[in-house]
């Protein structure tokens, strides 16, 4: 009999006290970003997909054509062609492809690149309507971006 | 099971429990046969998600596995990256420098507690009460922004390397750590009252599906789900891997095996894992944060090796059979979540259907790990 | 031939009845949303108009939008009437409920009586359109809303006795009477007649929560079976329908706690008595059912059925001994 009745009034006490917390945080302000409206800005670190960096010096890409990203992406997702130029000591990028529907975003590439000429963008809101614009030209992204 | 689920047999009907469930479990089917309110049997039908990690396991480079390490248990990614990076050091000899097994535990413990407060909020909405799902989000959400600025993804990390880590934490995760982890004991007693004390939940969990020892014992659960049997057995304590021997934690063990036991398991063993990323933070060494001669194409000796680790939800256990060339021969993954979704089948007999999915959502079930 | 300004009074009621009605299902959409939104750190809907003010025009034209299916094999008459049989209740609940001391449509003696006959109606109306669409599911869900619909009127009309005992009428325009002048002469306050006042409030508030399918006792709504319960074949605006006799059943039962603890439309300090007073203490009550619901998980069927049995009915037998002794006493 007494059992029952403390259960009775401790549980009611727990439901008002559960009250209590919600109304607190009813009164407090929201946590949340209007996304569209408010941008919040990406880490440094953020991975997007990948793009090729700019060398300084030429105003050009920096890749020497070794294929190792190519070799170690676990989905196949890059396409690198060049060819020999001649008095030069590199090749030439002439097509640098990114299948992004297939690509995990593992890192692996921008890892083995021996002349670090590919880096993480921080592009995210990529929405679009064919599958046929999300397999980049890193090349041609590239020239777009240096003007 | 119960009496009267003995006597009946007269007019059972099957009940589909189908693939896209309001919960979120995944994809799992469940094939029940009901006699009214009771569940006679339960079948889970599993394979709704499989997609053959085991056999990509050996169609790739030892390196090119990693990102499919992430993607089996996505909400505590890390500890599966670590179990295999472990096995993979073990079979071909590697070191790794003492920075980075400290970077590896406090990384992992953080991706233990966001996966702890998902489940804590999905159980919560399993059974009705809407609201703590987004409280423990708002912490949640603390954790992936720290894990985010060290190691770039969210969720599906792919962040461990053979003798180390992809890159240094940077200077904003230490005290952003520490910051979170007090900003979460303040706010830990608020779920309690909310949500554990409250007399309705209560009601829901307490002597609601009861798991004994041998019936872990018989099915291989592991985890929480066999510590709130009473079964203390953590790998983490048992097995020590990593520099979890020189850390300072207690494994919750709740003897009762009820629903509410699994459920307080879980919540203690937040409070633990933050204790382990303070005491790890706290000693923290400088070095390097990569092991010095880590072949380029890695060829391990011939052989058989295996690996625990302890995740979220149990032990998760990794094997690999080399043979000396640059893919796996074999890479078997013993994932903890199958063992314990198998004594679903046995446990749910004569319980209510409400019961039931109580139950389920006590077991943290995460479909794709069972599926791989 | 003149029409009667009687017939033509209540016509008016009626109508005003029904906007209100409909006003309050569309606009108490709103009110849940956003606080359910802020009680969990976000806003709620704030695209369509402002501060989401038109959101319920949106819901409301794209239930209407919808293809009414009439699934093959229902019962015809059923399927189509239960709808109406479960607005009609829902209205008619308004007749005797005084808003104010000279806003009331028909002012009987037997006022308390008829509200709570008409409530429980509904209930027939949900059995009959689940028992019509012919849905195993929506059979078994509705013969739940039933039995938790008959479990949670007893202590309801029990609590109900007691305070009609205390104020020796059932005239609703004359309880709010009696409760006049300031905050301590509410029931809620009138230690006097019952020390158990304040708990009869709280059963007679949680009674209402059961009866209107409610959180925590919305199994027919939610999880019902997995499937969506007794509303299961009824699309766009039949479903419409449901869901406005179900807030305006809130907004009966809100009244209802105001009217017999709350002072109905006397001001708590004894100032300037109204429709507004009413109409906050009304709104003040929603805001609670509302914030009742956000807060706390569902009950299982049986924890429910237990606790009107083993708790609420013993608790307002003991409520009504007490109150009747003391009254015999004092």
């Amino acid at each position: 009999m007494i059992g029952y009745l403390r259960e009775i009034c401790s549980g009611t006490w727990s439901l008002f006290v559960g009250l209590g917390i919600t109304i607190k945080y009813f009164f407090q302000p929201v946590v949340t970003v209007q996304y569209p409206r408010e941008v919040l800005p990406m880490t440094p670190r953020f991975r997007g997909h990948i793009e090729l960096v700019r060398d300084p010096e030429t105003g050009g890409d920096k890749c020497i054509v070794c294929g190792m990203c190519q070799k170690t992406c676990p989905s196949n997702c890059i396409i690198v062609e060049g060819e020999k130029v001649e008095g030069a000591k590199k090749k030439a990028l002439t097509r640098y492809t990114l299948d992004f529907t297939k690509c995990s975003l593992c890192g692996l590439c921008v890892e083995v690149c021996p002349a670090d000429a590919i880096t993480f963008s921080k592009d995210y809101n990529l929405a679009g309507l064919r599958r046929e614009a999300y397999v980049f030209d890193l090349k041609k992204r590239l020239e777009e971006r240096n003007g | 099971m119960s009496a009267f689920a003995q006597t009946q047999l007269k007019e059972t009907f099957v009940i589909n429990l189908g693939p896209q469930h309001p919960a979120t479990h995944g994809v799992l089917r469940v094939k029940l046969v009901m006699d009214g309110e009771y569940i006679v049997e339960a079948e889970p039908v599993l394979g709704y998600i499989h997609r053959m990690h085991e056999k990509m396991g050996e169609n790739r480079t030892w390196a090119q596995f990693m990102p499919n390490t992430g993607r089996m248990d996505y909400l505590h990614a890390l500890a599966y990256n670590h179990g295999y990076v472990a096995v993979v050091e073990r079979a071909a000899g590697i070191e790794v420098p003492e920075r980075a097994e400290y970077i590896r535990v406090i990384t992992a413990e953080l991706n233990r507690i966001s996966s702890h407060l998902l489940w804590f909020g999905a159980f919560v909405l399993d059974l009705g009460g809407f609201t703590p799902l987004l409280y423990a989000f708002d912490d949640r959400e603390q954790i992936l922004d720290l894990l985010e600025s060290v190691t770039g993804s969210r969720l599906t990390y792919s962040y461990f390397r053979f003798g180390g880590v992809y890159n240094d934490i940077d200077e904003n995760f230490v005290p952003g750590a520490l910051a979170f982890i007090k900003r979460l004991r303040e706010r830990l007693p608020m779920y309690h009252a909310l949500v554990t004390k409250n007399i309705i939940l209560r009601k829901r969990l307490e002597d609601i599906g009861f798991i004994t020892p041998e019936m872990c014992r018989k099915y291989g659960a592991t985890g929480p789900v066999a510590r709130g049997s009473g079964i203390d057995f953590d790998v983490r304590r048992h097995e020590p891997y990593s520099i979890y021997p020189e850390l300072n934690f207690d494994v919750p063990v709740y003897p009762k095996g009820d629903s509410m036991a699994r459920y307080m398991v879980r919540m203690d063993e937040i409070e633990q894992s933050m204790r382990i990323v303070e005491q790890a933070i706290a000693k923290l060494p400088a070095g390097p944060v990569m092991a010095e001669k880590v072949p380029k194409i890695l060829k391990p000796a011939k052989g058989d090796y295996y690996h625990a680790v302890e995740t979220a939800r149990g032990s998760f256990g990794i094997r690999v059979v080399s043979d000396g060339t640059n893919t796996p021969y074999r890479l078997k993954l013993r994932s903890p979540t199958f063992s314990n979704l198998s004594l679903f089948g046995e446990a749910c007999q004569g319980m209510l259907l409400p019961d039931a999915l109580a139950l389920m959502g006590s077991l943290d079930l995460v479909i794709p790990e069972i599926d791989r | 031939m003149s029409v009667h300004p009687e017939v033509f009074r209540l016509l008016l009621f009626l109508v005003g009845f029904i906007a209100f009605a409909a006003l309050n299902a569309a606009y108490l959409v709103w009110l849940e949303r956003k606080e359910a939104g802020h009680i969990q750190r976000r806003i709620g809907p704030k695209e369509v108009g402002w501060f989401g003010l038109l959101q319920p025009l949106a819901d409301g034209i794209k239930l209407m939008t919808k293809q009414l299916i009439v699934p093959a094999g229902v019962d015809p008459v059923l399927f189509r009437i239960a709808p109406i049989l479960v607005m009609i209740p829902a209205i008619m609940g308004f007749v005797t409920i005084p808003f104010s001391e000279t806003l009331v449509a028909r002012n009987i003696d037997v006022g308390l009586l008829l509200v709570f006959a008409f409530a429980s109606v509904n209930v027939l109306g949900l059995l009959l359109g689940a028992w019509g669409s012919r849905n195993k599911y929506a059979v078994i869900s509705a013969a739940r809303v039933v039995s938790q619909n008959v479990a949670y009127e007893i202590p309801m009309l029990v609590t109900v006795v007691t305070l009609v005992m205390v104020s020796g009428t059932m005239n609703l325009t004359k309880i709010v009477g009696q409760q006049m002048g300031g905050f301590w002469h509410w029931n809620f306050f009138n230690l006097t007649a019952s020390p158990l006042m304040p708990v009869a409030f709280l059963i007679f508030f949680v009674c209402m929560l059961a009866e209107t399918n409610r959180a925590p006792f919305d199994m027919a709504e939610a999880e019902s079976e997995l499937i969506a319960g007794a509303f299961t074949e009824y699309p766009g605006m039949g479903f419409g329908v449901f869901f406005m006799a179900e807030y305006a059943n809130i907004v009966i039962g809100c009244s209802m706690a105001t009217i017999l603890f709350l002072g109905g439309w006397g001001c708590p300090f004894g100032l300037y008595p109204g429709l507004h007073w009413f109409l906050l203490k009304m709104y003040f009550l929603i805001f609670t059912v509302i914030w009742i619901r956000w807060t706390y998980p569902r009950t299982t069927f049986y924890g429910l059925l237990n606790l009107s049995w083993k708790i609420l009915i013993p608790i307002s037998f003991v409520n009504l001994l007490l109150t009747s002794a003391m009254l015999k006493v004092f």
